[in-house]
């Protein structure tokens, strides 16, 4: 238990000391999202409507442009090898990289939307509920990314390679997320979604750590 | 096996490879080769570039599995339950782990808290000195020179014992001062019992050590050139 938390300190440390890890991730959200009002055009209705998508899919880039961070650097200066040789199981040493990796993209992400709910006008009482969604949902987007950030080491481009795996894998999350804004307008309840979102992100703890590992284990030989 | 040597002990059995090979992609980098390395043993192992040395280390580190033959821990295969093999192993490669953000003290802390159950930071104090590294042990890493990043991977030897050393060139960037050092931790750990497979183009002094060219098992040009 001691090494489990020692990998999240560790990481977490990284992250913080390596000077904007978490800014990037941020600002690549923030300009994300800003940029649909250029694209679309500044019609409040329009952008009202289609805010909570765009919101959605700018978190789904922001994490994937952050994956390579979740293996590639350890993999290749060697800290990789080192985890498999440790006492630590490799599986809970994946879980813990998640950790960190979300405590430095999803929550921050989390954190910040109610700004970018602002800026692509939705209503206030609506704030509280993206918040909640990306939540729920944002674990699940650094488990799935584990996996295509490790079944894509010692590729030519890493990074690109793993947005191509994963972001196909985002569509349930996406769904489920944005999809809990367009079942509120239409007069039901969201609770519907953000509980299948919540499943996703469960179902993501359960089986992700083993296929990442496997796939490390495998990068390794 | 009723060899006395290979019971699992204090410092572990035996490690023995009976009739290993190993393939890197298509190519077969050795076949046929067995060794052993006895507690308070060194083995040096030589050979021209590519002859399979660092391949070898990975291979006694269980980060590359055989393509024929297997490994033997106190005369178990280790294939079955390498993890208490490889709590008791040290593997320092070419590549040092080192973030360029943190303290050579955090770095070793951190390695050390992977493998152990609770740290003790006057072992981490003592590892770094053991490697002469108190002078920058609260730098940021990427301050290192590649010689004082040498040191650090080895000082985690020291931060964690354990009983098997497995080196792969480990005075590659050392100085003079450097090298002495490891020499003598070499001699303390295999006084101690420990095991030690090294692999180096320096001429180390390791009184004692049993010698292993690679280049004698490369394949046979029919051998190597089968499954294409």
């Amino acid at each position: 238990m001691g090494g489990f938390i020692g990998l999240i300190r560790h990481d977490l440390r990284v992250a913080m000391r390596q000077g904007g890890e978490v800014g990037l991730v941020v600002g690549f959200f923030v300009l994300a999202v800003v940029l649909f009002p250029f694209g679309v055009g500044p019609e409040p209705e329009m952008l009202q409507r289609i805010g909570p998508g765009v919101i959605w899919v700018a978190a789904l880039l922001a994490v994937v442009s952050s994956l390579d961070r979740l293996f590639a650097v350890d993999y290749a200066d060697g800290g990789l090898d080192l985890m498999v040789l440790s006492a630590l199981p490799l599986e809970a040493g994946v879980i813990a990289k998640c950790i960190a990796h979300w405590l430095t993209t999803g929550l921050p992400l989390t954190v910040i939307s109610p700004l970018l709910a602002v800026i692509v006008n939705m209503r206030p009482s609506d704030m509280p509920l993206l918040a909640l969604s990306l939540l729920i949902g944002t674990p699940a987007l650094t488990l799935v990314g584990a996996i295509g950030g490790a079944l894509t080491l010692g590729a030519r481009r890493p990074g690109v390679l793993s947005a191509l795996l994963v972001l196909p894998l985002y569509v349930p999350p996406l769904i489920f997320g944005a999809g809990a804004f367009a079942a509120r307008i239409g007069g039901g309840g969201s609770t519907a979604h953000l509980l299948l979102l919540g499943g996703f992100s469960l179902a993501a703890a359960a089986l992700a750590p083993w296929a990442a590992a496997a796939a490390l284990r495998d990068a390794l030989e | 096996m009723a060899d006395p040597a290979a019971e699992p002990g204090e410092n572990g059995g035996d490690i023995v490879a009976e009739a290993v090979a190993c393939r890197r992609g298509e190519r077969l980098v050795f076949a046929g080769l067995s060794c052993r390395l006895a507690a308070g043993g060194a083995l040096l192992l030589t050979g021209p570039n590519g002859s399979g040395k660092s391949s070898l280390l990975r291979l006694l580190a269980t980060l590359l599995p055989p393509e024929a033959g297997r490994l033997l821990w106190g005369g178990v295969a280790i294939a079955g339950d390498p993890a208490p093999y490889r709590a008791s192993l040290h593997y320092v490669g070419h590549l040092d782990a080192i973030k360029p953000a943190l303290t050579p003290r955090e770095t070793l802390t951190f390695w050390a808290g992977l493998r152990e159950l609770r740290v003790d930071p006057a072992r981490v104090a003592a590892a770094l000195s053991a490697l002469g590294l108190d002078r920058v042990a609260d730098w940021p890493c990427r301050w290192l020179s590649a010689g004082q990043r040498k040191r650090l991977a080895l000082a985690r030897l020291v931060a964690a014992p354990a009983p098997v050393w497995l080196l792969d060139e480990p005075t590659a960037g050392l100085d003079r001062d450097g090298e002495e050092r490891l020499v003598r931790l070499i001699g303390a750990h295999r006084d101690a019992g420990g095991r030690v497979a090294l692999a180096t183009h320096q001429a180390l002094p390791v009184p004692g050590a049993q010698a292993l060219a690679l280049g004698d098992f490369a394949p046979t040009a029919a051998a190597r050139a089968v499954d294409f």
